[in-house]
């Protein structure tokens, strides 16, 4: 059973990094950056919970801020450039982040141990569900809950005008400019809200994982961040969910036998995707279909 | 209100607008044609702050406009239409005229959270009364890439008014339209003249403007030609031989005639 829970505590904390990614693919950005701004919040989190010792939601909750902040700083300069460039600079992000915790080290005595982030070593102690006596299942619910707010609220703003402007800028930068909105504001509130929730995400994977170091959140991770909503497509964050899901819940544990050659089937799965379903295997009209399915209606529109 | 001295884009070695010194007064229907490539198109792009100017000056409303990005040219009272159409293809045109919703009012009046999360009864009127205007009333649901080409160029200036602005440049807005459709078009600027906007209108279509216009410059190889009414510069022996050409005569014939 605890095998299953921990994969839905996977499934939960990788959706938030996928959804991260997605929100500011609305806006027609890829970044690469986002494993950088989900260690942000792994760190800050584990250090705020060992060494400051602040109880999990309030050290969540500044994780997240912390990550949000860094994304606005970053963003200002990397929305500058886009499509590739855009890459490039995120990568190195990522990459600044990650050589900044492999150097890190901050070790306070507790008892009769050091705890704290220890460079090469990792981060070990980041105990605090095992200490408080949580329970695989509490664990998991407190993970979930925090996947469905973020997916409520994606939801919500994504039938907002906010929601609207952002894919508005991911059609067209120039008419959305001409008609009035400013791009880069706009662009970096997206950057800022993806790394608030990554933020979540990292301070969740440190505190189910216990332990944390730098090579968790390489470029891999950020290719799996960007893979959902490329995979789920952009027409609602349940793309997302379902692509995660497929991806970790289906490749990932069922190709175990394949070791590493599982990667090589990961890459073949995104290639394929894009050449044959372009705008996400959850696309407009998969949904449609979908609802049709379960005869949630929707059938006077003619297929768009 | 509106006033280019001096203003020049070069790309490269090309002249594309050259010294133009254009003065458009506030109310009035002002058309701006010339042969393809004479500079209508940079001159718009100039004046909505998409290109740099190489020299010279936009002025709107004594407020020098250089330098300022094309959202905030907008919020100081200048909206425009593109050439080649750009909607939000996969937006409905209800979001279209949505995300255009930065008219001075609502900049003012409405707070964070109602301006981008909200969904107010002045906004739906607002949009209601915009679609009514582009007789898209039945079509608020339909993705924009649905519409067919007229309604297209009507979302669009739809949503180029969506912003009540002062100043409304009109690239092109005839060009594909049959001769209903224009006849539908002048109309749809002269009720937006009327309403208090002042329009210029980049056209090729002498039909539209020759009957609309008050003012006209004449551009060619991004030099201003001739201005005057319409009638004068119909019978300027420089603007016709830009039309019609000196030696190849087929090549460039436009019907002059109003």
């Amino acid at each position: 059973m605890s095998y299953y829970l921990g994969l839905a505590q996977l499934i939960g904390i990788h959706t938030l990094l996928g959804l991260s990614a997605y929100v500011l693919m609305l806006t027609g950005q890829l970044s690469l950056g986002q494993a950088g701004f989900f260690a942000i919040g792994a760190y800050s989190a584990g250090i705020l919970t060992v060494i400051f010792e602040l109880p999990i939601l309030p050290a969540l909750l500044a994780a997240a801020v912390i990550a949000a902040f860094f994304a606005f700083i970053v963003g200002f300069p990397a929305l500058r450039v886009k499509g590739l460039m855009l890459v490039v600079a995120t990568i190195a992000f990522g990459e600044f982040v990650r050589l900044f915790f492999f150097n890190l080290s901050w070790r306070v005595p507790r008892g009769d141990i050091e705890v704290g982030p220890d460079s090469t070593n990792g981060f070990r102690e980041i105990r605090y569900f095992v200490a408080n006596g949580w329970s695989p299942w509490e664990i998991t619910a407190f993970v979930w809950t925090f996947v469905i707010l973020v997916m409520a609220a994606l939801w919500w703003m994504d039938r907002s005008r906010a929601g609207a402007v952002l894919r508005a800028v991911g059609e067209d930068e120039l008419a959305t400019q001409s008609v009035g909105i400013n791009l880069t504001a706009v662009k970096v509130a997206a950057m800022t809200a993806g790394g608030f929730i990554a933020g979540i995400g990292g301070a969740l994977y440190a505190h189910t994982a216990t332990y944390i170091d730098h090579l968790t959140f390489t470029v891999l991770l950020a290719t799996f961040a960007v893979s959902y909503p490329i995979l789920g497509g952009l027409s609602s964050v349940f793309g997302t969910l379902v692509a995660v899901v497929f991806i970790q819940g289906v490749l990932v544990e069922e190709l175990r036998f394949l070791g590493d050659w599982r990667n090589i089937v990961f890459g073949l799965l995104i290639i394929m995707a894009m050449n044959l379903k372009p705008s996400g295997l959850f696309d407009a009209r998969t949904a449609q279909v979908l609802k049709r399915a379960v005869g949630l209606g929707g059938g006077e529109k003619s297929d768009a | 209100m509106l006033e280019l001295r001096g203003l020049s884009k070069h790309f490269g070695g090309v002249k594309a607008v050259d010294e133009l010194d254009i003065t458009v007064n506030e109310g009035e229907i002002f058309g701006l044609i010339g042969p393809n490539g004479s500079g209508k198109s940079t001159t718009i792009n100039l004046i909505c702050g998409v290109y740099e100017e190489t020299a010279g000056t936009v002025r709107f409303r004594e407020e020098l406009m250089n330098g300022k990005p094309p959202h905030l040219r907008l919020r100081a009272g200048i909206a425009r239409t593109f050439q080649n159409i750009r909607l939000f293809p996969n937006l409905t045109v209800w979001q279209n005229l949505w995300v255009a919703q930065n008219s001075p009012e609502d900049l003012a009046t409405q707070g964070f959270m109602s301006r981008w999360f909200g969904d107010t009864r002045r906004t739906r009127r607002e949009i209601a009364t915009l679609l009514e205007f582009a007789d898209l009333d039945h079509k608020s649901d339909e993705l924009a890439s649905n519409l067919a080409f007229g309604e297209q160029r009507r979302l669009e200036f739809a949503r180029a008014a969506a912003a009540r602005p002062k100043l409304l440049l009109l690239d092109e807005p005839a060009a594909g339209m049959n001769h209903q459709e224009i006849h539908d078009l002048s109309r749809r600027i002269r009720r937006m003249r009327d309403s208090g906007v002042t329009i210029l209108l980049v056209e090729h279509v002498m039909e539209l403007v020759m009957g609309v216009a008050e003012q006209i410059a004449v551009l060619n190889f991004g030099q201003k030609i001739a201005s005057g009414t319409p009638g004068d510069v119909q019978r300027n022996k420089a603007v016709q031989e830009a039309y019609l050409g000196t030696s190849d005569p087929d090549s460039r014939s436009v019907d002059m005639g109003a």
